[in-house]
């Protein structure tokens, strides 16, 4: 008799154990997907303002096609992109063919001076530094899901539940970071 | 000692803080009655005594959780600023709210040349960081994005709703026992004596609330300062992480501390609030030490300077 109650006493543990980390993986997970909608508004904005930037060029430097039609291209493809690992090369890529674009406008005093086009300069960089505290943002909460997921016993729980790392979104510049938030600073109180 | 061993995120502490701000209502509500009783029983006062404490203690805290940070923002002159007028200051502090995975929160200027900042409101969504003039002037961009970052991991922590709740909670107390003190003067000498048993265990509990009303204020206040402290260096370490540059926000504490000349509007009633201390309390005497609403700076920049793995300026 004794022992069924502590067989019976066993199972209610680890049933509420089991209960208590699943419900902690959802919520880590859901942090990870709201942080990556984070990134995703200031992603957006970004595409937005590319067009205009396309236009704006165009009206002073017809003759540079080739260089916009790669960022239209490129950005066609970072619209595309589905996952953070897609999303990171092509925005890569979209970073290196602004560059050239900006490259490109240095031979035009007019454009160079042109408002709108300062403007949507200071817009875009702007715009990258927020997905930049946002990339980092994310990849924290993402660090913090994939670390409660890998650890024992939970590991042996998400395998039967299917639950399944999450991507890091690695952008342009950030393999120094991602050394960083392995080698953190101990912090004594 | 405590270890962080990763970057947090917004989401640690947070529910250890709402809960602490819970179980301190709970108490102090608990402490405001009992004193209530002490004086109805010791004192043949009868219920009034806990109506009265019922009747001051529920606005009071309502009035603290609701409208703390206005009135705050009010008694510090603050003025909000808009993104189209303050461009510069509205993008740093929207980049870190964004890397702490917080809402911006909404931004104050405190005409005040004195260099300091606070923060306040009861949630993330509702708050607010205010700024001194003299701040904004006297630090560089990567100094004022660290005290950004420390403030804004106050409003993460939600420690602007606790810290709140423990002010306005410290402050029922020490009411609470000043008018128990002053009401026993009156009613202690002219009560009713009456000669049995009962009046003897009354006399009893009458001297043992008076102990109590004597000794709560004090404990109360140092353990209000001993939270403040810990919760200033934890900033200090959250703010690091959001950075990542704890020694530019040590900068900024030391540029802040050398600030000599008093401030307009930071006084020992708003103090807490403050990202550095405003008392003139310096020095690190057991006495300084426990009556300061924030560790000594010299220990902030050692501390900001150690998670930076550099050498601190003050230590030789």
């Amino acid at each position: 008799m004794l022992t069924l109650w502590i067989i019976l006493g066993i199972v209610i543990l680890v049933a509420l154990f089991a209960i208590a980390v699943y419900n902690r993986l959802i919520g880590l997970r859901n942090q990870v997907r709201d942080a990556w909608s984070g990134i995703d508004v200031q992603l957006k904005r970004r595409y937005n303002l590319i067009p205009n930037m396309v236009e704006t060029v165009k009206g002073y430097a017809k003759q540079e096609s080739s260089v916009l039609e790669n960022v239209t291209k490129a950005r066609n493809m970072a619209v595309a992109a589905k996952t953070p690992a897609e999303h990171g090369k092509a925005e890569n890529m979209l970073t290196d063919t602004l560059k050239s674009l900006f490259a490109v406008a240095e031979a035009y005093p007019d454009l160079k001076s042109d408002q709108n086009f300062l403007d949507l300069q200071r817009e875009l960089s702007m715009t990258e530094d927020k997905i930049q505290a946002a990339r980092r943002f994310y990849n924290g909460t993402v660090r913090d899901y994939n670390t409660k997921l890998e650890v024992f016993p939970n590991n042996l729980l998400a395998g039967t539940f299917r639950f399944k790392k999450e991507e890091f979104f690695q952008i342009e510049g950030t393999e120094e970071e991602i050394k960083e938030q392995k080698a953190v600073p101990d912090v004594k109180f | 000692m405590r270890k962080t061993n990763h970057m947090a995120t917004v989401y640690t502490h947070i529910r250890s803080n709402k809960f602490k701000s819970i179980v301190m209502v709970v108490l102090t509500m608990i402490f405001a009655l009992g004193v209530g009783a002490i004086f109805a029983y010791a004192a043949d006062y009868g219920p009034i005594a806990i109506v009265l404490a019922a009747v001051i203690g529920v606005p009071m805290t309502l009035t603290g959780y609701f409208a703390g940070d206005k009135i705050a923002l009010a008694v510090n002159g603050a003025k909000q600023v808009q993104r189209e007028t303050n461009r510069d200051l509205y993008n740093v502090v929207e980049n870190i709210a964004i890397t702490a995975g917080l809402p911006t929160p909404k931004i104050y200027i405190i005409p005040d040349e004195a260099p300091n900042a606070f923060a306040t409101g009861r949630d993330p969504r509702r708050a607010s960081i205010a700024l001194t003039a003299g701040l904004l002037r006297s630090l560089d961009q990567q100094e004022l994005e660290g005290v950004v970052a420390h403030e804004l991991a106050h409003i993460g922590d939600y420690d602007t709703r606790y810290m709140t709740i423990v002010a306005v909670m410290t402050g029922l107390i020490v009411l609470m026992s000043e008018y128990f003190l002053r009401f026993s003067w009156i009613t202690g000498g002219g009560r009713r004596r009456s000669s049995n048993d009962s009046g003897n265990a009354q006399g009893i509990i009458f001297l043992i609330g008076i102990a109590i009303a004597i000794l709560a204020p004090i404990v109360a206040t140092l353990t209000r300062l001993a939270i403040s402290r810990r919760r200033e260096a934890l900033a200090d370490a959250k703010g690091a992480e959001i950075t990542r540059q704890p020694e530019r926000l040590a900068d900024a504490l030391l540029k802040i501390s050398r600030y000599d000349r008093p401030a307009r509007f930071a006084n020992a009633a708003t103090s807490p609030l403050y990202f550095a201390d405003v008392s003139k309390l310096k020095g690190s005497s057991f006495l300084s030490r426990i009556l300061a609403d924030h560790p000594p700076v010299e220990e902030r920049v050692n501390n900001l300077y150690r998670m930076a793995g550099l050498k601190s300026p003050l230590e030789s």
